[in-house]
């Protein structure tokens, strides 16, 4: 399969002029390794990232995922020459990690500066949907909520690079189709470039532009995604879905009606 | 019987009809008229133990002529003067060791020896060091209560739940607005919890370190009226200890639930 160092993605938004990394790229990882003790979990890994561009990320347990996505985070130290992201960065966890002292709109003005972070944070709260939950303590917010919440705490930032740590893998599947909504459309309006670390193969096809398959450290497999949004679980949609579950390990059967049915439709529009 | 028909005899029980709020008053009520009766028919001598209503007469008397107030109020300073000190000696020692590991490795041992001597035990020597006036009294409620303020806060400050600092650092917060946005609020139960510990112990060692030679204060009440064989003053005084008792903790709970206002179970009261 490809590596993951040239690939075609869409068109990004006129990138703000910024110094870091480069004009059309929000990401660039260039043989990067980490190592704890005697294993290496990531090994010599190439990533780039466009501006505007949304990745997702698939892979077993263990495969490093977290390790990358802290590494993009800076929550772990990485070299400057091999690991470039832009400045301006938001993470959402898998569990919302609000500040259980603070209300709600307080938590999304963590660590704002300037003037009227009371009127900003209200704004991102407001576009999520929680405009109504402003003053209220985040343990009286359901899942799904906090989950919102801590989206609009990422967003307030307007950051360059949005880092999404399995962010609905906790929530109701109900709840987790309307997040999927959110998203898309929070990406729409402020594009930023996103790197959404998921188990969930369907999840990953139907949000991102690209999903990318880790394993043992480095990037195994590469999809792009071209199927128009919104993405329903069509014969196309399958087809790739089969394809990454195989790179995951899982060898699914042709669906009942043979692969004849795929024949009808272009399927030769992924990688 | 079975369960159920106890549960239905007891409930039968009350063919006075007491109000269920006030069954709970009726064994103490009855205890304090069986000790006023005892008193009155000489099997509670006085010198054992005054009754009741001689001990709200001598109430009355002390707190008229002023004896108890002005008393009441140096036992109150001296808790209030040893508690001040303690909790701004142990919350800034727990806040060192919390926070570094430098101050861990430099305050925890030494902190956690001291505090498995009882404070008490070192009254003998407070003397000696600072003689039998007021020093001795507030060092040793200082004493006691920086353990359990140091010992709470700092179990507090090393409990903050990591994945919240993590997240608040990836969202640009360093040095001191963590620690004022994440790690203090974090803390600020088991503080509190510390808070209770201490002024239990400050109650606790006034009433031992009134006993050094006092000119004034609960403990010289006390002392005085064993002297005198006054039970009814001795008795007052202990009332006394217990209301004091009683309204410390009450003013830590109300500071609870303004200051934990957040916690899922005051947000449901």
């Amino acid at each position: 399969m490809v590596q993951a160092s040239i690939h075609p993605f869409n068109p990004a938004p006129a990138a703000e002029p910024e110094s870091s990394p480069t004009r059309q790229s929000a990401v660039q990882i260039r043989n990067f390794s980490r190592v704890f003790g005697e294993t290496a979990v990531l090994r010599d890994l190439d990533l780039e990232i466009g501006a505007g561009e949304f990745v997702a990320l698939l892979g077993r347990s263990g495969s490093g995922k977290t390790t990358l996505l802290r590494t993009l985070a800076g929550l772990d130290q990485a070299d400057a020459e091999s690991v470039r992201t832009p400045s301006s960065r938001a993470v959402v966890f898998q569990d919302a990690r609000l500040l259980p002292w603070k209300r709600v709109w307080r938590n999304v003005a963590l660590g704002l500066s300037g003037a009227d972070a009371r009127g900003r944070a209200e704004a991102a709260l407001k576009e999520v949907g929680l405009g109504h939950r402003l003053d209220v303590w985040p343990s009286t917010l359901s899942g799904g909520e906090a989950q919102r919440a801590a989206l609009a705490r990422a967003l307030v930032r307007e950051p360059r690079l949005l880092l999404l740590d399995e962010p609905f893998a906790a929530v109701d599947a109900l709840t987790r189709l309307r997040m999927h909504d959110l998203v898309l459309s929070l990406w729409r309006a402020h594009a930023p470039a996103v790197l959404l670390v998921t188990h969930d193969v369907d999840e990953a096809i139907t949000l991102a532009d690209r999903v990318l398959v880790l394993d043992s450290g480095r990037i195994a497999a590469e999809e792009v995604i071209d199927l128009p949004r919104p993405r329903d679980g069509g014969p196309a949609f399958q087809a790739v879905r089969r394809r990454l579950l195989r790179r995951l390990g899982l060898d699914l059967p042709p669906p009942a009606g043979g692969e004849g049915e795929l024949v009808a439709y272009p399927t030769g529009e992924v990688l | 019987m079975s369960l159920a028909e106890a549960i239905n005899f007891s409930n039968r029980l009350p063919a006075l009809k007491i109000p269920g709020r006030l069954q709970r008053w009726v064994s103490p009520l009855v205890l304090l008229a069986v000790w006023e009766l005892g008193s009155r028919v000489g099997v509670i001598p006085e010198h054992v133990l005054a009754a009741p209503t001689a001990v709200l007469q001598t109430i009355w008397q002390m707190v008229s002529s002023g004896e108890l107030p002005i008393n009441m109020l140096v036992s109150l300073g001296r808790a209030m003067a040893g508690l001040a000190i303690g909790v701004s000696v142990g919350s800034a020692l727990a806040v060192a060791a919390g926070l570094s590991r430098a101050g861990e490795n430099a305050v925890d041992p030494p902190v956690q020896m001291l505090r498995t001597l009882p404070s008490l035990a070192l009254t003998p020597l407070f003397i000696v060091w600072f003689g039998i006036g007021e020093t001795p009294k507030i060092a040793l409620i200082a004493l006691a209560t920086t353990f359990p303020i140091y010992l709470n806060l700092y179990n507090g400050i090393r409990g903050v739940d990591p994945k919240l600092i993590e997240a608040a650092r990836s969202f640009g917060l360093r040095g001191s607005s963590l620690i004022a946005d994440v790690v203090l609020p974090g803390a600020l139960p088991s503080f509190l919890l510390g808070l209770r510990y201490a002024l239990a112990g400050s109650w606790l060692t006034l009433v031992v370190a009134e006993q050094i030679n006092a000119s004034a204060g609960l403990g010289y009440l006390i002392n005085n009226a064993r002297d005198f064989s006054r039970t009814d003053e001795i008795v007052v005084c202990l009332i006394v200890y217990a209301l004091l008792g009683l309204t410390a903790d009450a003013i830590v709970r109300a500071l609870e639930r303004r200051a934990l206002a957040w916690r899922p179970s005051f947000i449901k009261s």
